[in-house]
């Protein structure tokens, strides 16, 4: 593993560990931001350039955004007084601690059984959206729909309700 | 303990993937319980880029439009879950989930 | 000697004889319909009744007519309708009835003079607010009467024994709110009752023995000639044969119900009944019930005569039967000389004449028996109606020295009252009470045993003449003595009255010597005129016509016109006060019995009431309390125990399923948590399981 591998992963954990544990939000969502990027380049590591280019406009060009938008409208900037951890923290650090552990067990366990092709696909957007169009249709067309319904939802969800008179 | 190039890619998964869930789990915030999701969601879609580049026939695409899928619906579940909290939150005027337990039983 | 004709087998089911179970079977219908009729509804309930009873009546003569015309072809009729009730294990129970001669005169007479005094009843009971309860049982006691006079079965006719006892005790008892009335009812009861054990007792041997209910069953009945053959032969106490010894006990209870010597104490104080009453349980029919009864057992009290071919009289239970009979007949012709009461007076004549009967049956068989009882039934009927209507005018006044010269006032009353005194005296030659009281006699002075009842039965004509010319002299002659106006008595009354003054006279014509229709139709001998005089025969009707005129001469002389005030000794009593006393006070027999039978009853109830109170009660007393405190013992262990040990674990529950809720707080990070651990632990087992 060469030193790109850890330097790009540095980046992307680091992100994340800012992204979880800083007291400001808008801080913890530009750190998410650096997270995004870094397993975006993790992606054009594994040769998945359009997986990379993807989660870039996606995640980075949206989501983040949204979440950014979501804590400027919730007032999350301001920071609460009992503090920005819940009761009883050590019990999920103990948990997610736990889930790494089992995680990383299983994997070194299996590790010499693991598959490792190095011969890199080639693959060309072409390729994919042939296969978009051919083999994967159905789901793409559910896709679509389930992203119209995402927004319709979102729309609803979020809509200032109509004053109601009270009887 | 070898550690081939797939195990590693998969241990920094797992890795990010155990943040994410630390994140869920302790901070008090919603929006911070939803970035922890978020982040759970790209340590899954890394494992699966991983194991369609390392695995046998890549030329099928299956891991990749599965990555690519996830995305999509991720982003979906971001917005639709953002608006609940911004939608629970004029309700409550509050996103502390600490005080959010109506459904005490 | 005539012969007696053979009899025709019993053919079942002619005509008549199918429905003679309507006789009884109406009235008690109509008992039946009145005794749930409201109070007001009188004329309805006395209309039922007697248009019932005249429907029997009807039935009655039409059965009559049909023996009769058997009898005039010359061949006897004897038909019976037999069923079996119910089955008892193997046996079945028999019941029947039966038409024949016998039951033939009975029950035209006991209609007959019912109906009469039921439509008699309808006047004297007018004032009376219990009316229709009247009718009621006195219907019922019509129904049971007849039932008894067609029974064929032993056990039917027991039934309706019982059921006449009842109905008697019910009218008796009528107006129980006075004491003296229920006494009588109770007393009349009981006294029956200790004549019907020994006729249960008699009905259970002669069954055991016989085999059958049945008297007459086509020769397999226990009167026929194979079941009284059967009861000869076994012998029993005293030399009695089975068929003596069930006699006897049979006719005990014939003396109960009858009246008979050592039983005759419930008949004077029955009087505490209305008047009607008195008439028809204790004059016509209901003490007429024994004398029937002994009449129609009579081949199995007689077998053993018959069988040695020896005149029927002679039998030990006939005997029996004869002496009590004759004594029964002076001892209560005595009383009633020295008594006020002008139905107790009665009462006493009635005890004396059915010891008349009895004896008849036992001298002379049953045709002279039964003539002298259908006379009498007429006769004293009319006496004790006319008894009514005197009470009736009086103004409800029965003591006779209170009464006097009422033939002034109620002529009807007297001529009646006078032609039954006459019968019943035995006034010769024009009276029915002269020809039935004559056989008798007649055939006591012929029997072989002994003469003493001949001598006794004389004795007995003479005081019942005595006795009756006091009475009618107290009643009828000298001046009116007692209160307010008597008056005569309305015609629904005296017309009954009437009608029985012409039996009283006609019906000797059926037993004179010269034409015995009357006993040959109950013995089954073929109808003649015989111009049969015996040798001893005009010497005997001239004795007593003697004794009658003897009899009627010294109480005239001493009682004739004058009317001694109820305070002033009775003129007998002048004459010799110690016998006066005896006699007036009953010869001490109730007295006899308080002392004896009724002290160690009372006593016996003590003893019997101290073990049940004392002993018993104590004893159910303990077990009470142990089941009291078994029961507090169980209920401490239920409630503490059971009930506590399940509370509490109840209880834990609870607190367990509280502490058990707090895991849903609401908070959906700790939510989030158990999720995360059990994938964990999922994902462990998996992985290690997988990994060989």
């Amino acid at each position: 593993m060469g030193f790109v591998f850890y330097l790009i992963s540095a980046f992307a954990v680091g992100g994340a560990l800012a992204a979880v544990l800083l007291k400001n939000l808008v801080h913890a969502a530009l750190a998410l931001t650096i997270a995004f990027f870094g397993l975006a380049l993790l992606f054009l590591r594994l040769d998945a350039q359009f997986a990379g280019f993807a989660q870039i406009l996606v995640y980075v060009g949206a989501v983040a955004i949204l979440v950014v938008f979501a804590i400027l409208l919730t007032r999350g900037s301001e920071i609460p007084k009992e503090g920005v951890f819940s009761k009883g923290w050590i019990a999920g650090l103990a948990i997610s601690a736990a889930v790494f552990a089992v995680l990383a067990w299983a994997v070194l366990q299996a590790a010499p059984w693991l598959p490792n092709e190095a011969a890199t696909p080639a693959l060309t957007v072409n390729d994919i959206g042939n296969a978009l169009m051919s083999r994967y249709v159905l789901p793409l067309e559910i896709i679509a729909v389930l992203l119209t319904a995402a927004l319709l939802g979102a729309v609803i969800v979020a809509m200032h309700e109509k004053e109601k008179t009270n009887q | 303990m070898i550690v081939t190039p797939l195990a590693a890619y998969l241990i920094v998964a797992a890795l990010i993937f155990a943040i994410g869930l630390a994140g869920a789990l302790v901070r008090r915030n919603a929006i911070l319980v939803l970035i922890g999701i978020e982040l759970m969601l790209n340590a899954a879609n890394l494992n699966l880029i991983a194991f369609w580049r390392y695995g046998p026939h890549p030329e099928l695409l299956t891991g990749m439009m599965f990555a690519i899928f996830s995305i999509a619906v991720a982003a979906a579940e971001a917005a639709v879950g953002l608006g609940l909290v911004i939608s629970i939150y004029r309700h409550a005027k509050t996103t502390d989930l600490e005080l959010m337990n109506r459904m005490k039983g | 000697m005539q012969e007696a004709i053979a009899f025709t087998p019993q053919i079942d089911a002619s005509g008549i004889t199918q429905w003679l179970w309507l006789i009884p079977a109406l009235p008690i219908l109509a008992s039946g319909i009145i005794s749930v009729l409201k109070q007001p509804r009188r004329k309805l309930a006395s209309n039922l009744a007697i248009g019932s009873l005249g429907i029997s009546l009807l039935i009655a003569i039409t059965a009559f007519a049909h023996v009769l015309s058997g009898w005039s072809h010359g061949y006897a009729v004897r038909e019976v309708v037999n069923f079996s009730w119910i089955q008892v294990g193997t046996q079945p129970v028999e019941l029947g009835w039966v038409l024949d001669p016998l039951s033939a005169v009975m029950l035209v007479m006991v209609t007959f003079v019912g109906l009469l005094i039921f439509i008699y009843s309808t006047g004297y009971m007018e004032q009376d607010e219990n009316y229709t309860r009247f009718f009621c049982f006195l219907a019922l006691f019509a129904g049971a009467m007849l039932g008894v006079v067609i029974a064929n079965s032993i056990l039917l006719l027991f039934m309706c024994w019982e059921l006449v006892g009842l109905t008697s005790y019910l009218l008796i008892g009528f107006w129980y709110q006075r004491p003296s009335a229920a006494a009588a009812a109770r007393k009349a009861f009981i006294t029956t009752r200790v004549g019907d054990i020994f006729f249960l007792l008699g009905i259970v041997w002669l069954f055991a023995q016989t085999g059958t209910l049945l008297f007459y069953d086509h020769g397999a009945g226990s009167l026929e000639q194979l079941a009284l053959g059967g009861l000869l032969i076994h012998h029993s106490h005293w030399g009695l044969t089975a068929a003596g010894a069930i006699g006897l006990l049979i006719f005990a209870g014939a003396a109960g119900k009858s009246g008979q010597l050592p039983l005759h104490v419930w008949l004077p104080d029955a009087m505490e009944g209305p008047t009607p009453v008195s008439a028809l349980i204790h004059a016509a029919t209901m003490v007429a019930a024994g004398v029937y009864l002994v009449a129609r057992v009579y081949p199995l009290m007689s077998a053993g005569a018959i069988a040695h071919g020896e005149a029927p009289g002679t039998t030990p239970a006939l005997m029996v039967i004869t002496w009590v009979g004759a004594s029964t007949a002076v001892f209560a012709a005595l009383i009633a000389i020295a008594q006020n009461d002008i139905k107790r007076i009665l009462a006493y004549s009635t005890v004396s004449q059915l010891g008349y009967m009895m004896a008849g049956l036992g001298v002379g068989g049953v045709a002279v028996g039964m003539f002298h009882l259908i006379t009498h039934a007429f006769f004293k009927a009319l006496l004790f109606m006319g008894a009514g209507s005197v009470i009736h005018g009086a103004h409800e006044e029965q003591d006779v020295r209170r009464m006097g010269g009422l033939r002034k006032y109620m002529p009807w009353t007297f001529y009646t009252y006078a032609a039954g005194m006459l019968a019943l005296c035995g006034f010769p030659l024009v009276f029915s009470g002269f020809w039935s009281k004559d056989a008798i006699i007649e055939a006591a002075s012929h029997w072989r045993t002994a003469r003493t009842p001949y001598f006794m039965l004389l004795f007995g004509a003479l005081l019942t003449a005595f006795y009756m010319t006091r009475q009618v002299s107290y009643v009828f002659f000298g001046e009116y003595r007692g209160h307010g106006h008597a008056h005569e008595s309305p015609r629904v009354m005296t017309a009954p009255l009437a009608i029985l003054a012409l039996f009283a006279v006609l019906l000797g014509a059926l037993g004179t010597p010269a034409w015995p229709w009357f006993k040959n139709f109950l013995e089954d001998h073929p109808a003649a005129f015989a111009w049969k005089f015996e040798p001893g025969f005009g010497g005997l009707l001239l004795t007593s016509s003697v004794i009658v005129g003897l009899g009627l001469g010294l109480g005239w002389w001493l009682y004739g016109n004058r009317s001694p005030r109820a305070e002033e000794p009775d003129a007998l009593q002048k004459a010799v006060p110690p016998l006066w006393n005896v006699l007036a006070n009953r010869l001490y027999v109730d007295e006899l019995y308080g002392a004896t039978v009724i002290a160690f009853y009372y006593w016996w109830a003590k003893v019997a009431d101290w073990i049940d109170r004392d002993i018993w009660g104590d004893m159910v007393a303990t077990i009470a309390l142990l089941f009291k405190g078994w029961a507090q013992l169980n209920r401490f262990l239920d409630a503490k125990m059971v009930d506590g040990a399940f509370d509490k674990g109840c209880e834990e529950i609870y607190n367990g399923g509280g502490i058990l809720a707090r895991v849903q707080n609401g908070r959906g990070q700790i939510y989030l948590r158990l999720l995360a651990v059990a994938v964990v632990i999922l994902a462990a087992i998996l992985i290690w399981s997988g990994r060989q």
